[in-house]
């Protein structure tokens, strides 16, 4: 039987790492250049143009990235998870992108729902947000839960009913901090994806957050992904974090780490 | 003036001149944002109709923020050349338009001191993508600091060695492969990932050194807040050939940004007496579409008239570069590839009809409806347009501020494509260091980075792993 070939994959890290400059002064000396930086340098060209496999190399960076942003969540991992499900005032994702505003808010229903099924005057309440990649979500979710779940259980905290939000902005985090009277909001959400990059997560902190504060009020940890902070990482830092703030009783610029 | 208009048995009545301008605007998802955008494709027709009745007094007498709330708004008013807005002042917006695409180059100089940033958006507005080109292609406007940019036939470039964590010796790496491209004429300028007065200080040596020890005709600068730049002169810790900042078009979304005019005219004046550089022209300035509205600072007004606001504010400085980043706030501001092209095409304009050196960062983010063809699209556009200069980045990915703009490669294709040439004295160095051939084309050798390793760098790189 012929064995099947695959064409080699060019979404793979690696491929960044070739050297494509032909002839070049030092083959060598570039090789060392390109490990002093994550550019996308020694890529040589075609006339003034990319060679085909870096134009495929840069087309399929920016093609998972753009479905980072446009594809819907998948919520069966938070629907396994046990959370309780809302979504902002926008209705799709085209709104969702067109209308910052409407993803910043709920519903009177929605905000009347969070106060009847929710955990009221938690110490810790835990959002989950799609934001601009649920991809992001997906991927780092599972392990940086477990890791803070653990945490807050240690410190014996009053852990609130987890909340997911589809469609969200950063600020629906002091929406539901002001419904159910939260110390501690932390929201993890999807950020807005770089090349090659759709999987990567934030987290932003408050302490008693609300609509009447300005976004310096917000503790932030970004970056969270496979190849940034490692979200096993990730949860034991916002673990440290929900300490400090829990003490100071108080959050972002305020608070000098 | 004339507020009211009917199309197709339709009437259309508009409350005040800064409604008409904001309705008459191309399609924008900032302005629909804003909640300022007109409701229908024939309402925003009605507005232009309006808009093209009323004479440059009106638009004059009527600017967007109220000259005593506005220090902005001041600038502007007060620049304006009495007497030349004297001769003008009776002319409609559809007949400006007309004037601007019939007159000669020089013509249209002579009355460019008239101009408020209302009329300069206002006739933007009227005008196709095709009439933004064609009439920027007449206005050119030079500005000298060690060289000199936008003399005709020429086609310039920022080289952006943006690294993730200002590894000098990552920037130089990106520096060392676009100078390979023949990027890098109009300024080797980095956004630096911390904007800390020591590191800023350090990447302006580095770069000056470099230039230096290649003797390349350029200028530097580090793109970081206009106070730590002002600390490194301060303090002397390092050469500065163009000092930066970004602009926004009010006070109130200046304030944002942290800046307003007093704070500008300081570090003018400061940089003008302890730059590095030899020239007239010392400042650079980068402004978007989209920023008030962001900074809640656009007063109602929409976002075309508030960039064009940025520009008066940036030509009371005579900067050497002034760029719009056209595609890098996002698409509640700037939708898709259309209207990222179309804003650059504005912005360019507008740029050159207010009198300042325009360039353009044509760029787009991962979350707006755009891709690489839009930008090669208004690349290619602005190029024919005479635009004074690109960015140059490796492969067009920026892995600090995570967005797409043009690359080296597109620097080099663009100035193939139209003929254009980098700025004389870059070009001749070009040559003399075998980057270009004989007719000023990337030669064999071009794009290689170990052109440019020193011995101390080789050792230092053998050294590193």
């Amino acid at each position: 039987m012929m064995k099947e070939e695959f064409v080699p994959d060019v979404s793979l890290p690696e491929v960044k790492d070739k050297v494509l400059i032909d002839n070049p002064k030092s083959l060598e000396l570039v090789k060392r250049l390109k490990k002093t930086t994550n550019a996308r340098l020694g890529v040589g060209r075609a006339g003034d143009r990319f060679k085909t496999e870096t134009l495929l190399k840069f087309r399929a960076d920016h093609a998972i990235a753009q479905d980072a942003v446009w594809t819907e969540i998948d919520e069966s991992l938070v629907d396994e998870m046990g959370f309780y499900k809302v979504q902002t005032m926008v209705n799709n994702k085209e709104e969702y992108v067109r209308r910052p505003d409407l993803g910043r808010i709920f519903s009177e229903e929605t905000t009347e729902a969070i106060k009847r099924d929710c955990i009221h005057q938690p110490d810790v309440q835990i959002i989950v947000a799609d934001g601009l990649s649920g991809f992001a979500i997906n991927a780092n979710l599972k392990d940086m839960y477990a890791i803070m779940m653990d945490g807050f259980r240690e410190k014996k905290y009053k852990v609130g009913t987890p909340i997911f939000v589809r469609y969200s902005r950063v600020a629906t985090m002091d929406r539901i901090s002001e419904a159910l009277g939260a110390k501690v909001t932390i929201q993890l959400i999807g950020e807005r994806p770089g090349l090659a990059t759709g999987e990567s997560m934030s987290v932003y902190m408050a302490y008693e957050s609300s609509p009447k504060k300005p976004e310096s009020q917000r503790t932030v940890v970004s970056n969270i992904y496979s190849n940034g902070i490692p979200p096993i990482e990730a949860g034991a830092q916002v673990v440290h974090l929900t300490e400090i703030l829990m003490r100071e009783k108080k959050s972002g610029v305020e608070l000098k780490i | 003036m004339r507020l009211k208009t009917t199309l197709f048995g339709h009437t259309y009545a508009f409350k005040d001149v800064k409604e008409v301008l904001a309705k008459a605007n191309e399609e924008k998802s900032g302005d629909i944002l804003a909640g300022v955008a007109a409701e229908s494709t024939v309402e925003r027709i009605a507005a232009k109709t309006v808009l093209a009745d009323m004479t440059l007094e009106d638009l004059r007498n009527n600017p967007v923020v109220p000259y005593e709330d506005d220090d902005i708004t001041r600038v502007d008013q007060d620049s304006v050349d009495e007497e030349v807005f004297g001769r003008i002042k009776a002319m409609t917006v559809g007949e400006f338009r007309e004037f601007l695409l019939s007159a000669s180059e020089k013509e249209i100089a002579a009355i460019r001191p008239a101009l408020t940033s209302e009329i300069v958006a206002a006739v933007a507005k009227l005008m196709s993508n095709m009439d933004l080109v064609y009439a920027a292609k007449k206005m050119h406007v030079e500005a000298t600091c060690n060289t000199t940019i936008g003399k005709p036939g020429t086609l310039s470039s920022r080289l952006q060695p943006n690294h993730a964590t200002d590894d000098v010796a990552g920037i130089m790496a990106s520096v060392m492969e676009g100078i390979s491209y023949g990027v890098g004429d109009a300024v080797i300028g980095l956004n630096p990932a911390v904007d800390a007065i020591d590191s800023v200080a350090d990447i302006l040596k580095e770069f000056k050194d470099f230039m230096y020890k290649w003797d390349i005709p350029t200028q530097n600068c580090v793109l970081a807040h206009v106070t730590t730049q002002m600390k490194v002169l301060e303090r002397n810790l390092a050469p500065m050939d163009l000092m930066f900042q970004s602009l926004a078009g009010s006070e109130v979304a200046s304030r944002a940004f942290g800046i307003n005019v007093a704070l500008i005219d300081e570090a003018y004046a400061i940089m003008k007496e302890r730059k590095s550089s030899t020239g007239p022209n010392f400042m650079y300035f980068e402004t978007g579409q989209g920023s008030e509205l962001s900074a809640d600072g656009h007063h109602g007004a929409d976002q075309l008239v508030m960039e064009a606001r940025c520009y008066a504010f940036a030509k009371r400085y005579n900067p050497f570069l002034v760029n719009t980043v056209v595609g890098f706030i996002g698409p509640e501001y700037l939708y898709d590839g259309r209207q990222m092209i179309r804003a650059g095409l504005e912005d360019h304009f507008m740029g050159k009809l207010t009198g300042i050196p325009m360039g353009c960062d044509v760029c787009y983010t991962n979350h707006m409806r755009a891709d690489q063809n839009d930008l090669e699209n208004l690349a290619m556009m602005l190029t024919m347009a005479d635009c004074n200069y690109i960015m140059g980045i490796p492969a067009g990915d920026d892995v600090m501020l995570m967005y797409q703009t043009t690359s080296y490669h597109d620097a080099a294709a663009l100035r193939r494509l139209s003929g254009k040439q980098t700025i004389a004295p870059f070009e001749k160095r070009m040559k003399e260091l075998g980057i270009f051939d004989e007719l000023g084309n990337l030669s064999q050798i071009a794009g290689d980075p170990s052109l440019f390793i020193s011995r101390e760098q080789e050792m230092h790189l053998r050294s590193a792993v």
